[in-house]
């Protein structure tokens, strides 16, 4: 990788001094654009790549072949997408998946509009039909320049090969600059075909350098922070993409404030630090909720204040004044207007502070918020159970070590995984977040265990999630990944029941699935094992087994339907207003305890 | 103008085909009042066009502001009076 990624010129200089005088003329050759995208592809330090070829991005793929970088053959464009996707988030390197045009680009677009949402850096290389046909309706023709353009951090639509050059350098500086995401890159086929002469290469796109901190605003902040009396630091996601987990650990420690987690920042701090208040929110711990009822300062790291994370956002932390530090400038008063911001990245704002701070401790507030936990603690009902939602959650967590990185689907499972799961590291857990897409867990996890193989995948699913990539069991089979399915089946749609049975008087519309999958047997129908452990005399045995084994596997764990995600803050509702059971007299909130 | 509190911004844009559609593209999707926009290339550098905007939006501007500047293709954002802008100069073409 390093050395695809080391400039020709480095490579020139060992050479014995005969040939060096062709060098100091520099070497043109002749190139298609195809050609050169591999190879800037290459120097990019690129070694895999998720796709599905079709007609308008053949060049590419004929390409590709004469190229040291890997093909993993997706059997939807939205795996692709999701597999690169996967191998993004666990590396926080920029991945690149290919399609087609037309329909190929059109199944692209939820994997990208995905990493929009949660910041991740995907490059998609579309193919398009030649540039004398754009606006002809030719042949699986579409704007996809249009379609990818509200869904993309940017997005091009090539017209020359030259424009090449430019464009994946630039492609990729972006989607790693600042606030990551995803880049769209549109490439009509005559341009992939046009030969052009190249003398030199531009050097690969890196993560431009981030503004400089002061020191002035961050004093300001600790300053503030010192002054209050029941402050709270909220971690987001920002902390886990700017690697500044060891440097907020530190300043939580240092300054000894508790911390709440959003979805995105689980795993910062490991779930049973003495300062991790878990995850704030929706379906946050009650403490949680309540801590934040009574803090008076809090400091946003690396977070979006989210609708998932503040609930109703006037009743949000009803007696606290904001911090926000956030390298996107747009973020600064989007949701809630700050007293203080500072635009920057988040582990340098971090490290610079650990440098001026002076250690304190917050006896009085520490004491309170573990009254608080001890008070209103996060109830993990069935939680010895292997048949219940948290009992299988603890029962794999109990049987994998912390090596073992975590996916998940959309639904009821994610929620009780996130709840959970004792996580204790930063990018230990990837999760569709922000666009909450059902049929991401199978594929970012094939592209989370091809990017750390020596790390077992686990991927827990809904029945409902599965069903919407579950063509990939192929592509894992194919690979023979070290990754785990587990299915939580309700045979449900079981978040959706959930919701109609809490805000729509238990009318329960579509949401159950008449036809059951059997998805051992699908599994194996594509070449992956499938065990259901209802089958086994010694269930928890079989679960062992089935996780120590390499490989890929699908566990299928029968469960209720009638399982429920407490609490639950009902969406637009206050967050202190949680409900916490499903009957309705004993849905009072629980901060009305007073 | 028919604009109840119409603030001006005047950017200045990579022409580069694409350009119009992540602005007004952006408007759209954050839902932020467009009144009026015209837009041509630079007199004197080809490689740059001035798009003048004209919003109503007084309690998102700075916010609107800031997303407009994250656009990759836009390199500067000034609000603008209507004192010396291009609407003021046109107002006789939107009778
Ligand atoms: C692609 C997509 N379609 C629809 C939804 C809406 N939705 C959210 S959760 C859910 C049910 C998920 O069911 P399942 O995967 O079985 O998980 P469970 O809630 O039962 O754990 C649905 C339909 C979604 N998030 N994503």
């Amino acid at each position: 990788m390093t050395e695809l990624a080391t400039p020709t010129r480095a490579a020139a200089d060992s050479l014995p001094t005969e040939t060096r005088l062709d060098v100091a003329a520099p070497q043109t050759r002749e190139l298609s654009g195809a050609r050169l995208l591999i190879e800037l592809l290459e120097r990019q330090g690129v070694t895999c790549i998720a796709g599905v070829p079709g007609g308008a991005n053949l060049p590419m793929y004929d390409a590709l072949s004469h190229s040291p970088i890997s093909h993993v053959l997706a059997r939807h464009e939205q795996g692709a997408g999701f597999i690169a996707q996967g191998m993004a988030r666990i590396t926080g390197q920029a991945q690149v998946c290919f399609a087609s045009s037309g329909p190929g680009a059109t199944n692209l677009l939820t994997a990208v509009a995905d990493a929009h949402l949660d910041s991740v850096p995907l490059i998609a290389i579309t193919g398009q039909v030649p540039q004398a046909m754009i606006g002809t309706d030719a042949f699986q023709e579409i704007d996809t320049f249009g379609l990818m353009l509200p869904i993309s951090k940017h997005n091009y639509l090539v017209r020359s090969a030259a424009e090449l050059l430019e464009v994946i350098p630039a492609a990729f500086e972006l989607a790693l600059s600042g606030r990551p995401g995803p880049v769209s890159v549109d490439i009509p086929k005559d341009v992939q075909n046009e030969i052009i002469s190249v003398t030199d290469l531009p050097a690969p796109g890196v993560r431009a350098p981030d503004p400089v901190v002061a020191d002035e605003p961050v004093l300001a902040m600790i300053e503030r922070i010192q002054a209050a009396s029941k402050p709270v630091l909220m971690i987001g996601g920002g902390i886990v993409y700017a690697g500044a987990t060891d440097a907020l650990r530190r300043f939580a420690e240092r300054l000894d404030i508790p911390a709440v987690q959003t979805f995105m920042g689980l795993g910062v701090l490991p779930s049973d630090h003495p300062l991790s208040l878990g995850m704030l929110g929706m379906h946050g711990a009650p403490y949680t909720n309540l801590v934040l009822e009574e803090c008076d300062l809090l400091v946003g790291l690396g977070v979006r204040f989210d609708d998932r994370a503040t609930g109703k956002v006037a009743a949000f932390c009803p007696n606290a004044q904001f911090i926000h530090v956030d390298i996107d400038n747009s973020e600064i008063g989007k949701v809630l207007q700050p007293v203080q911001s500072i635009v920057a990245d988040v582990g340098s704002v971090l490290e610079l502070a650990n440098r001026m701070l002076e250690e304190q401790r917050n006896t009085k507030w520490r004491q309170r918020v573990d009254q608080l936990k001890n008070d209103h603690p996060l109830d993990l009902d069935g939680k010895d159970e292997l048949f219940r939602p948290y009992g299988a959650i603890a029962a794999v967590a109990a049987l994998v070590d912390d090596n073992a990185n975590i996916t998940t689907d959309v639904g009821q499972h994610q929620m009780w995984v996130a709840q959970a799961y004792p996580f204790v590291r930063p990018r230990q857990w990837i999760s569709s977040g922000g666009l909450g897409t059902m049929g991401f867990g199978l594929p970012a996890a094939i592209g989370m265990a091809l990017a750390a193989p020596d790390h077992k995948t686990i991927c827990f699913s809904g029945d409902g999630s599965l069903m919407m990539n579950i063509q990939e069991f192929a592509t894992a089979a194919e690979h023979n990944l070290d990754l785990k399915v587990i299915v939580l089946n309700n045979n449900h749609l079981g978040l959706v029941r959930q919701q109609q049975t809490l805000f729509y008087e238990k009318n329960l519309s579509a949401v159950k699935f008449e036809q059951r999958t059997d998805f051992p047997a699908a599994a194996r129908a594509m070449g992956m094992k499938g065990i259901d452990l209802s089958d086994f005399e010694n269930p928890q045995q079989a679960l062992q087994q089935a996780l120590n084994e390499p490989g890929p596997c699908l566990i299928n764990i029968p469960i209720s339907e009638t399982e429920m995600v407490f609490p639950m803050v009902a969406p637009g509702g206050a967050n202190k207003d949680m409900i916490v059971s499903e009957k309705p007299d004993a849905a009072n909130p629980a901060g009305a305890s007073k | 103008m028919s604009v109840a509190n119409p603030a001006i911004l005047k950017l200045t844009v990579r022409n580069h085909p694409g350009v119009m559609s992540h602005v007004c593209g952006l408007f759209a999707r954050r839902a932020y009042n467009l009144e009026g926009i015209m837009v041509r290339p630079v007199r004197d550098n080809k490689q740059l066009s001035r798009m003048w905007l004209l919003v109503n939006e007084e309690e998102r501007l700075q916010q609107l502001i800031r997303q407009t500047e994250k656009l990759v293709d836009v390199i500067c954002v000034e609000p603008h009076a209507m004192e010396g802008s291009a609407f003021e100069a046109t107002q006789e073409y939107f009778v």
